[in-house]
């Protein structure tokens, strides 16, 4: 540190250091910020974690502020979102901001995970790192499942009411099991109430912890560089590794341009078009819950529909338990075998840069099938799109399952020894 | 004060070094008192999960309801139609030639016979899925992922069915279901839907929920 010239600087340095003793502040600043080096060639996918994290402190404040106004019980709530509208001052920002939110969050999260298939951020050392993020992806779908109710629209209804009885396809087990979920014989109020529970405050906090944890993994282990080298081999005399740029403060201004763009499209959407052509929310929504009458056609919100397409395109009974069940654990199937990436890839290298044209092919079929399962969950199934969502599922699992084979017997390129800047 | 610490602290290095410390001993109360730790984390985790259950009041609302329906006349569904448990509950009228069709050899439902016990009572194990013939009692709820199927009473063809001979249709994912709520093959639906428990008060009253003799 340089020596502090002046009265104020030198007041500064004391009081730092009087802190410094008793709390590790400029020590956890330098750790984490100032002396966190990450590789000066990151690209637009790079900027997702910082973009999620942005988007987390949205819904958190929006949501905070919505639970001002918002009454969570079956004859209240419906009427409150409308009141949050049209009579809170501000209400349809706070609202609009928090279910643009959402949506942002899951196309920021799916562009983060595809880095990370993308670059190998998967792998040794960053297996945890990984498993760590796969949990937060799970803890949002259930953020957002939860969170989709309160409005009490007649999909918030119906959605939850197909979702929860997902859980009745198990066998012996189930309805017992579905019963205790929704605390009555039926969604109802008691349910509500639960999932407002759920919403805004087991789930916030989870995410949170998760989030910092997260974090703490990452600087750990340091982030990936596109090419799949690791900065650190390189350094210079101080320790600071050649291709890194530190966090604070040349990441952090290259990441608050990013910030504004973002904030652009984010509040294009949020002020022209908060509804997304029904996709962001949901028509029949409009309408409040109504247990003796189900929408013509129930759809869950677009962040759930490939897996969705893959629960419906399971039709064939086995082993005399009801393809529901079997749709089931295809589904549950679909989101957790991510989590084991780590070990189904057998490459030498990590990124896509240096992989073959097999683990190319495949990544690209596997993102145009995942793709297509996302639309076919929106629209009405026939027996056209339920051959097609059976093509693409098979499609999405062979990715994973066949990658211990593709990934070993492709030829790779050479990893450089340093980063490659364009 | 600084001597007595000096003595603590002699002490305590002596016990560390010496040999005869007895380890297993140790392991022994490290493993007795977690698992007692862990005994009493379950234990305190039974009202947390026990709470989720129906509640006395959701189960009082779930007791049964009596239904009116001096109004129903052959081929229509009891309109409004009634809750009961919150769930919506089916009553058609059924005439002679709807019966007739019923109890004709159907190859193309996958329970004619209302095998699976579950799904009625066994007043209901007939091919009408009903105590009497002409009033078909059911629960209006798709067996695949519970959504509500809407009733096509008139034997004419549809858009999803050109053969359709009556019945209801879920709108969900395309489940089809007879005039005695049968469920036809190869829909994603795996069972017939529910009958639930009833009693006939009068002739054109029913009590949903119980059974005579049973209540």
């Amino acid at each position: 540190m340089p020596q502090a010239q002046g009265r104020i600087p030198r007041m500064l340095g004391g009081f730092m250091e009087w802190v410094d003793a008793r709390f590790p502040a400029t020590e956890t600043f330098q750790y984490h910020a100032s002396e966190y080096y990450a590789p000066k060639n990151h690209n637009f996918l790079y900027l997702m974690g910082w973009l999620a994290t942005i988007v987390l402190v949205n819904q958190l404040l929006t949501g905070i502020w919505l639970t001002m106004s918002y009454i969570p019980s079956s004859d209240g709530a419906f009427a409150s979102v409308e009141y949050i509208m049209r009579d809170v001052e501000y209400g349809w920002l706070l609202r609009y901001l928090h279910s643009t939110g959402a949506s942002a969050f899951f196309i920021i999260v799916y562009l983060h995970m595809f880095r990370g298939l993308l670059y190998g951020s998967y792998r040794k050392p960053r297996e945890l790192l990984w498993l760590i993020g796969m949990v937060i992806y799970l803890a949002l779908m259930a953020e957002g499942f939860f969170g989709y109710l309160l409005p009490w629209g007649n999909m918030s209804y119906w959605g939850a009411q197909v979702i929860v009885s997902l859980v009745g396809a198990i066998p012996y087990a189930g309805p017992g099991l579905m019963e205790w979920l929704r605390g009555d014989f039926l969604m109802s109020g008691i349910t509500l109430t639960r999932f407002f529970a759920l919403h805004v405050v087991a789930l916030p906090l989870v995410l949170v912890m998760l989030v910092f944890v997260h974090f703490v993994a990452l600087h750990h282990v340091g982030s990936t560089a596109p090419d799949g080298v690791d900065i650190k081999k390189f350094k210079d005399q101080k320790g600071k590794p050649l291709d890194g740029v530190a966090f604070w403060p040349y990441t952090v201004t290259h990441d608050i341009h990013a910030t504004v763009v973002f904030l652009f499209l984010f509040c294009a959407v949020v002020f022209f078009a908060p509804e997304m052509g029904g996709y962001f929310l949901e028509k029949p929504n409009f309408e409040m819950a109504n247990p003796l009458k189900t929408p013509d056609h129930i759809a869950p919100v677009w962040y759930y529909t490939p897996f969705y397409a893959m629960l419906r395109a399971v039709t064939y009974p086995l082993f005399g338990v009801p393809a529901k069940f079997w749709g089931f654990v295809v589904m549950v199937a679909a989101i957790a075998i991510p989590a084991m990436l780590p070990w189904l890839d057998r490459s030498p290298v990590a990124s896509m840069r240096s992989k073959g044209m097999l683990s190319k092919a495949m990544l690209a079929i596997f993102i145009v099938s995942f793709l297509i399962l996302g639309y076919l969950g929106t629209v009405a199934p026939s027996a056209a799109t339920t051959a097609l969502a059976q093509v693409c599922t098979v499609l999405y699992f062979a990715y994973f399952l066949l990658m211990p084979w593709y990934t070993r017997v492709e030829k790779t390129k050479p990893v450089p020894d340093r980063v490659t800047v364009p | 004060m600084s001597d007595e610490a000096v003595t603590d602290d002699n002490a305590g290095s002596e016990t560390t070094a010496r040999p005869e410390v007895n380890q297993q001993r140790r392991y022994f109360l490290i493993g007795a008192t977690s698992a007692v730790a862990a005994v009493g984390v379950v234990g305190a985790a039974v009202p947390f999960v026990k709470s989720w259950l129906p509640s006395a009041r959701a189960r009082a609302a779930g007791a049964p309801v009596t239904l009116d329906f001096s109004k129903l006349r052959p081929g229509e569904i009891l309109g409004p139609i009634p809750a009961w448990r919150g769930m919506p509950i089916f009553v058609v009228m059924r005439d002679q030639v709807v019966l007739a069709r019923l109890e004709q050899e159907n190859a193309d439902l996958a329970d004619p016979e209302s095998d699976n016990a579950d799904m009625q009572p066994d007043y209901a194990v007939n091919p009408w899925r009903s105590k009497r013939a002409e009033i078909g009692i059911y629960v209006g709820l798709c067996t695949h992922l519970g959504c509500s199927p809407k009733y096509y009473g008139a034997v004419q063809p549809e858009l999803f069915d050109p053969n359709w001979q009556g019945g209801f249709f879920c709108p969900c994912h395309g489940s089809k279901f007879d005039l005695a709520g049968r469920v036809v093959k190869g829909v994603p639906a795996p069972d017939n839907l529910e009958v639930p428990q009833y009693r006939f008060e009068s002739e054109t009253v029913v009590v949903i929920g119980e059974t005579e003799g049973i209540a």
